[in-house]
């Protein structure tokens, strides 16, 4: 219990500091929201300046955004005017995160056991052709398996969808794609990982006694095997959602990826700001639960 | 029985393993063609446009093909291989630098300070990688383009600087973004170092810590660096070719293979090979350079030899 308040507390600062961060330096950018292909005359800009409050001084405007997160509030858009941030995310994130939880338990069920059988076969040729995909699956990049995925699959059958977001069959081929690279890395690490347990002396005792090879692999091998992937598993999730920037590109999904790099583009500072927030809390709050998963899991991590 | 020395018994378990070999063999194929190749009489010029050669098929004088702007494919693929090859490279250079500088300082100077620098680091993990590289990409594209604009006036020519513009801040933005694992592995290797012996000697004998830091420290933690750095190349490339993908990296004219996989996917439907060739010269290379970090990390640390392929 006092690990969770400490990693809670420990959560809430590196969140602060993330907050502050973002808001000077994309102030310190040369250039702001206002400026782009319209000028606007001097009179309009000093309203606008003054409705979104940039023109008040930079520590005024900082406090201003920190009272109104607080209360919820993550500002108004700039580049999408009459829209606030909320909103936006509201929007946008659940695209990206239904996307991101496909993905990740595709790589899971392919990932994991593909790792196994590979670890359990040692140097043999099933082993060989599993690591050569995996291997693969890290190196060619989405945006080549995608799109080619989209041209051999999609065009080929019919109820596949290669664009949009509206129905079942439209995720097949995004999911497929966004979960390949980490599938092929999750297969990697529980090899290594189940290769580490698989040598350890108390299998071998199993081994001695005649236990089968089903009771060593589930009984006896999978739980501390599975423990170092726990940790990777928070982060990787949340790469995986921010991962769909290029999968929401190729396949033209309406996501959160779309609206961070419009954002960035046109010095949205509110939405850069409440994107960036949303996507740190998202991090911290799945090591956060990676961290109690590895708790159960391995009870030794109490007392430490 | 002849004794090896550890350099030996290093490079013995480097020449066993296959898969390392190979794909040091096709890495330097590739980055070879690209770099000199392009020097060859029957590679053309990767700018000229002959638009009624549009999406040539493979021939005697195209031999991948031509693109959109009847370009020659393979000539575009070398030049731009030489920039995804030099991003990843130079990336990589500049983490190294900022890494162990920061991890050096951390590790060494310990306590307090050790504490607050790695705290930073905590908070920089706490957001992914790609937010913080688009995030940064619009500062270094605005002071890149001030300094550009600095260097024109000052006479020197435009059409050099202006791809240099482009490149010099791409390189600087990953590597400053990406040198946190290696700022990590730095710290723990001074860490455990500073216990030894021979550092308590050399601080004992008086040395300055500076001295003791560069002659008996830093020396000893060479290697894990440099197999670090080795795996962290073909993740940059990756992270170059998807801001490239973006339209966040390196822009026409100047090429790369995240460019050439870009404009390729666009006319997939009717031209595949245009995705397909660049396609194949950059997975090849990454997967090769992948293969060598491996194989590196598995000869300079036998026990993990048994874990990969």
């Amino acid at each position: 219990m006092k690990l969770f308040y400490q990693r809670l507390l420990h959560g809430i600062i590196v969140l602060f500091f993330l907050i502050t961060i973002t808001f000077f330096a994309i102030r310190l950018i040369p250039g702001d929201p206002l400026t782009d292909e319209k000028s606007y005359p001097p009179h309009v800009r000093e309203k606008i300046e003054s409705f979104y409050h940039l023109d008040k001084p930079l520590i005024t405007q900082y406090f201003y955004y920190l009272s109104n997160l607080l209360k919820g509030d993550l500002g108004p858009s700039i580049s999408k005017q009459g829209k606030a941030v909320v909103e936006i995310i509201k929007q946008a994130f659940p695209v990206s995160l239904f996307l991101g939880t496909i993905a990740m338990l595709i790589a899971l069920i392919v990932g994991i056991p593909s790792g196994i059988i590979s670890a359990y076969k040692q140097n043999s040729k099933t082993d060989f052709i599993v690591m050569t995909l995996a291997m693969i699956g890290i190196c060619v990049p989405s945006f080549v398996i995608g799109p080619l995925l989209a041209k051999y699959i999609g065009l080929n059958f019919s109820f596949i969808n290669v664009a949009g977001f509206e129905y079942a069959t439209d995720w097949i081929l995004p999911s497929i794609t966004l979960s390949a690279g980490t599938a092929a890395y999750l297969a990697r690490m529980t090899r290594a990982s189940m290769l580490d347990v698989l040598s350890q002396e108390y299998i071998k005792t199993a081994k001695t006694k005649g236990a089968s090879i089903f009771r060593i692999i589930i009984l006896h091998s999978l739980r501390p095997t599975l423990i170092p992937i726990i940790s990777f598993i928070g982060p990787t999730f949340a790469a995986l959602i921010s991962g769909s920037f290029v999968i929401e590109t190729i396949f033209q999904i309406p996501g959160i990826g779309q609206h961070f790099i419009n954002a960035t583009t046109s010095r949205d500072y509110f939405l850069i700001q409440g994107i960036v927030l949303l996507y740190g809390g998202l991090i911290i709050f799945s090591n956060f639960i990676a961290d109690i998963i590895h708790l159960f899991l391995d009870p030794r991590t109490k007392k430490a | 029985m002849k004794l090896l020395s550890q350099k030996n018994h290093f490079l013995q378990r480097i020449f066993e393993n296959k898969m390392t070999i190979f794909s040091f063999i096709i890495l330097a194929i590739i980055t070879f063609a690209c770099f000199f190749g392009t020097y060859l009489p029957f590679i053309q010029d990767p700018n000229i446009q002959s638009l009624n050669e549009r999406f040539a098929s493979p021939s005697s004088e195209h031999l991948l093909g031509t693109d959109e702007l009847g370009r020659d494919l393979l000539s575009r693929i070398l030049f731009g291989g030489r920039i995804s090859l030099l991003v990843g490279f130079m990336a990589t250079t500049v983490a190294i630098i900022i890494g162990v500088i920061y991890g050096s300082l951390a590790g060494y100077l310990g306590g307090k300070i050790d504490a607050l620098m790695m705290r930073f680091i905590d908070i920089l993990y706490g957001i992914p990688f790609l937010v913080l590289i688009i995030l940064f990409s619009m500062l270094t594209a605005e002071y890149a383009q001030i300094a550009g604009d600095w260097f024109i006036e000052r006479g020197f020519p435009e059409n050099e600087i202006e791809p240099l513009i482009n490149i010099i801040p791409l390189f600087l933005l990953i590597g400053a973004i990406g040198w946190l694992t290696i700022a990590r592995i730095v710290r723990a290797q001074i860490i455990s170092l500073k216990k030894e012996e021979f550092v308590e000697a050399a601080i004992t004998l008086g040395h300055h810590p500076s001295f003791v830091l560069f002659r008996h420290i830093l020396p000893n933690i060479f290697g894990p660096i440099i197999i670090y750095a080795s795996l962290t190349i073909p993740d940059f490339i990756m992270f170059e070719a998807v801001l490239s993908y973006l339209g966040l990296g390196i822009k026409p004219p100047n090429s790369s293979w995240g460019v050439l996989i870009k404009e390729g996917s666009n006319f997939l439907e009717t031209q595949p090979l245009s995705l397909i060739f660049p396609g194949i010269f950059f997975s090849l290379t990454l997967i090769s350079l992948n293969f060598i970090g491996d194989g590196l990390r598995d000869a300079i640390d036998p026990k993990s030899t048994k874990k990969s392929l």
